[in-house]
């Protein structure tokens, strides 16, 4: 059972009961209907519905926190007064370990937004992915983050 | 009361907002190259926008307009990164070297797809 399509068509359950067709109440009674399937989750048969959305908040939250982490040290960068010594651009080489297309898109995505790096192109072999950073210290370190954070929580949730 | 507590709440949001976008151009006139200058412009830019974008849907009080406003801050960060992403491609495609100061020695250009 398809989980996913089972709370939109209670969603719309919920909305013809309550003869109100505004998208706050379309919105609420989805939540309803998640909450219903939420308690019988042990009775029916589609046990990685939940912990799959459990695994995209984790990572929505997580993109949402490092962004604005990096907006606050891009912002406070720019107005450090000897900017050029604080700076010490690099492009480096990440080594893929997500294969397929939406994986690797969302990846270098996320990879722009967070703090200091910029994804610019991927290798024609697809298995590196060359990263633009603001400030080099130690490659390794940067390599690993990257590879424990994002790139762990994204072949989850695709997996 | 809470009307007035949401207004000033988007108030702080929208002078946030704009202060981001401010450094973001800061940012384009102080830093050394187009990616550097990218990372300025993907990061403070599009918080500086999201802001605004919260900012409009907390103050609206109508569900159409703050889906519109919701809907409009995904795209946006949606597409932030992609324009991003293709700027700095294609100037290192064009050849556009990165600032004297970049340290270059693990890009191998070979690899690069045209």
């Amino acid at each position: 059972m398809n989980f996913a399509l089972v709370s939109v068509v209670l969603a719309l359950i919920w909305v013809m009961i309550t003869a109100n067709t505004s998208e706050l109440n379309l919105l609420l009674g989805w939540l309803i209907g998640l909450a219903a399937l939420w308690f019988i989750r042990d009775r029916i048969v589609a046990p990685r519905f939940f912990e799959k959305l459990r695994r995209i908040m984790g990572l929505t939250l997580l993109f949402f926190y490092e962004l604005t982490l990096s907006a606050f040290r891009v912002a406070i960068l720019v107005i450090t007064p000897n900017m050029k010594k604080h700076l010490k651009p690099g492009i480096i080489a990440f080594p893929l370990k997500a294969k397929s297309d939406s994986e690797i898109t969302l990846l270098a995505n996320l990879i722009t937004l967070t703090p200091g790096t910029l994804s610019v192109d991927v290798s024609r072999n697809r298995e590196v992915l060359y990263i633009h950073a603001l400030s080099v210290d130690d490659k390794e370190e940067l390599i690993k983050s990257i590879a424990k954070g994002f790139e762990k929580k994204i072949i989850e949730v695709f997996a | 009361m809470i009307v007035q507590i949401l207004q000033y709440i988007a108030g702080g949001l929208i002078l946030i907002g704009s202060l981001f976008s401010l450094l973001a151009a800061v940012g384009i006139l102080r830093l050394p190259d187009l990616y550097t200058r990218m990372h300025a412009v993907s990061k403070a830019g599009t918080m500086g926008a999201g802001l605004m974008f919260i900012a409009i849907a907390v103050v609206s009080f109508e569900g159409a307009v703050i889906l519109r406003a919701l809907a409009g801050f995904v795209f946006l960060f949606l597409t932030m990164p992609v324009s991003a992403h293709l700027l700095a491609r294609s100037s290192l495609m064009a050849g556009y070297k990165p600032s004297s100061m970049t340290d270059i020695k693990d890009l191998d250009v070979n690899e690069l797809e045209e």
